[in-house]
């Protein structure tokens, strides 16, 4: 592979992705580019299909399509073999064995013979891991659970790490616990993030994918959408002025600076995406 | 005293030809979702295959000393190989189909005994066991038979070995992770099939040489033991908790040692009646069996 086609083309490149599940058509079409660094975001409202996108590419439910990783058409690859090309994944209910120990939990993500688990960058993120390595998963708590989850996916140096909501549910002191995690691990591997806190997606992702009843909605840099009243109310159900207050400040909006006392950027309080359909908007956007 | 001592070791000695049936059955279902009902077949050739080789058709195996060990062991070997062969050729291509599979698995069930009975006869065959185990010893006053010990000795160390090999090596522990959560197993870069594979060669394994000992225990084979242990065998996992090797080893002892005494103290075959309503019982009080988990 040259460098030019290093530069060009993405490092997971998605197209016509389609799932059926039970006779139901969930995706219909999913088009979606991870670039070779950074945070590429995955968003939409509750039941877009955002989960199942990230399941269709990684072949836990049978898809039809095209996903290519690294350049090579991974469309009828099984799971196992495609995650060995380099992909870590965290899955959206955190996918810890809950009667297994922590360390059993980090041992069973070692790949024998693809090179040494990277313990130390794990233990030094999460020393907290190191502590509880003895301890059962099924008794640790949702955000140290989050932690094995994404402990998992940095111990084998991936080409790419797909975080599921890796968020949701957690305290707020945690949330800013993961969210730093994960912009360390950015600076290294790109990482496709599935996520409902527009303010997290705000901080950490330099282009973003929009879905909505199984389809793209929209391609573009993460800044722009959110800057994008208009566009953001209606592809995410959430008003633009309030997605930048709990954003903080917009570089591209002045007249929306955050005021004094406002959620903070990491708070789980922040702005999540709207299960509510967009052209019905709650009374405070009504005047927005 | 005496009689209660007989009993007990009789029924640790039914438990422990339960147990090795019931652990690799209760594997496969908790790793793999399978009702092997197949299960019983694979102790039936297993009891075919030592009876076969002990009876002098195996150059070296025999009857006594070290060829019964042979003979056992090429029980044993046969079985695991049926096990192999049967998840590879039958339950492989069925995983997208669970109910084809079940049936495919009665089939074999079916179809085994069917074929060892053409071959062989219907009638039970004497099973030549060693001089040495077919005495008895003096516990408590009462005259224990050898056969009885070895089976439970084999089943102690089938328990020991299952469980050194789940909590200590990676096969066991991608085993452990696999009756928990088996697509998350291959989404972190694991080949859960061979996990499959794997666990068939050691519930065959333990259930053939079952039938071997097993053969020893009742003094003779016949084509439709392995299809009689197994329901009893499937009592054990329900009541063990699916994918439980220590708690199919507690229900195992609790099941051989209920049908002993009720069998003796009431009437011949409310043994097998109280077994049942046990189940039922536990079934209610605990949905989960008596572990819940692997271990």
């Amino acid at each position: 592979m040259t460098a030019h086609t290093e530069a060009t083309e993405p490092l997971l490149c998605v197209r016509d992705l389609r799932v059926v599940l039970g006779g139901r058509h969930i995706l219909h079409g999913v088009d979606l580019d991870v670039a070779p660094a950074g945070v590429t975001a995955l968003l939409g409202r509750n039941g877009a299909g955002k989960t199942t996108t990230v399941r269709g590419v990684l072949g836990l439910v049978p898809r039809s399509g095209s996903v290519r990783f690294g350049g090579e058409e991974t469309v009828r690859t099984a799971t196992h073999a495609l995650v060995r090309r380099g992909i870590g994944y965290a899955p959206e209910d955190r996918g810890v064995f809950a009667g297994l120990t922590v360390a059993e939990n980090l041992r069973l993500a070692e790949r024998p013979g693809a090179g040494t688990p990277d313990y130390p960058l794990v233990h030094e993120l999460f020393p907290e891991l190191k502590a509880r390595a003895r301890q059962l998963a099924g008794t640790l708590s949702g955000g140290q659970q989050q932690m094995v989850a994404i402990g998992r996916t940095l111990l084998n140096g991936n080409r790419l790490i797909i975080a599921d909501e890796p968020t949701k549910g957690l305290a707020p002191r945690v949330v800013t616990e993961v969210a730093q995690v994960l912009e360390r691990a950015a600076e290294a591997v790109p990482v496709l993030l599935v996520e409902q806190n527009l303010a997290l997606v705000r901080r950490l992702a330099t282009s973003c994918v929009v879905l909505a009843d199984g389809r793209t909605a929209h391609r573009g840099p993460a800044a722009e959408l959110l800057a994008d009243a208009d566009a953001t109310r209606r592809l995410l159900g959430v008003g633009s002025a309030e997605a930048l207050r709990t954003a903080g400040a917009a570089p591209t909006a002045g007249s929306a600076r955050p005021a004094a006392g406002s959620p903070r950027p990491d708070s789980p309080e922040g702005t999540t995406v709207s299960p509510r359909p967009a052209d019905s908007p709650a009374p405070e956007e009504a005047d927005a | 005293m005496a009689t209660v001592v007989l009993l007990a070791v009789t029924g640790l000695g039914l438990g422990a030809l339960y147990f090795l049936v019931a652990s690799g059955l209760s594997l496969i279902f908790g790793l793999m979702d399978v009702l092997n009902f197949a299960h019983g077949a694979l102790l039936s050739i297993g009891a075919y295959g030592s009876w076969w080789a002990a009876s002098g058709h195996l150059p070296g195996a025999g009857s006594s000393g070290a060829g019964f060990v042979l003979a056992v062991a090429f029980g044993t070997a046969v079985g695991t190989l049926a096990a192999v062969l049967l998840e590879l050729v039958l339950i492989r291509p069925l995983y997208e189909r669970p109910r084809e599979q079940v049936l495919a698995t009665v089939g074999v069930g079916l179809a085994v005994p069917a074929l060892l009975s053409a071959i062989w006869g219907s009638d039970a065959r004497t099973f030549p066991g060693p001089h040495a185990l077919s005495g008895t010893f003096g516990l408590l006053g009462a005259r224990i038979p050898v056969n009885r010990l070895v089976l439970v000795g084999a089943a102690l160390v089938v328990l020991v070995a299952l469980r050194l090999f789940l909590g200590r090596t990676r096969h066991g522990l991608v085993v452990r992770a696999g009756v928990e959560d088996r697509a998350m197993v291959t989404a972190l870069g694991i080949d859960v099939r061979r996990a499959f594979t794997l666990v068939f060669a050691i519930g065959g394994a333990a259930a053939a040489l079952g039938g071997a000992l097993g053969g020893l225990y009742y003094g003779s084979v016949d084509p439709g033991q392995g299809t009689s242990l197994l329901i009893f065998a499937f009592v054990v996992v329900v009541m063990g908790g699916m994918g439980s090797v220590a708690g199919a080893a507690l229900a195992a002892v609790g099941v051989g040692l209920v049908q002993q005494f009720a069998n003796y103290y009431t009437a011949s075959g409310l043994g097998d009646l109280a077994v049942v309503v046990l189940l039922a019982v536990l079934l209610l009080l605990r949905p989960s069996g008596l572990t819940g988990r692997l271990a």
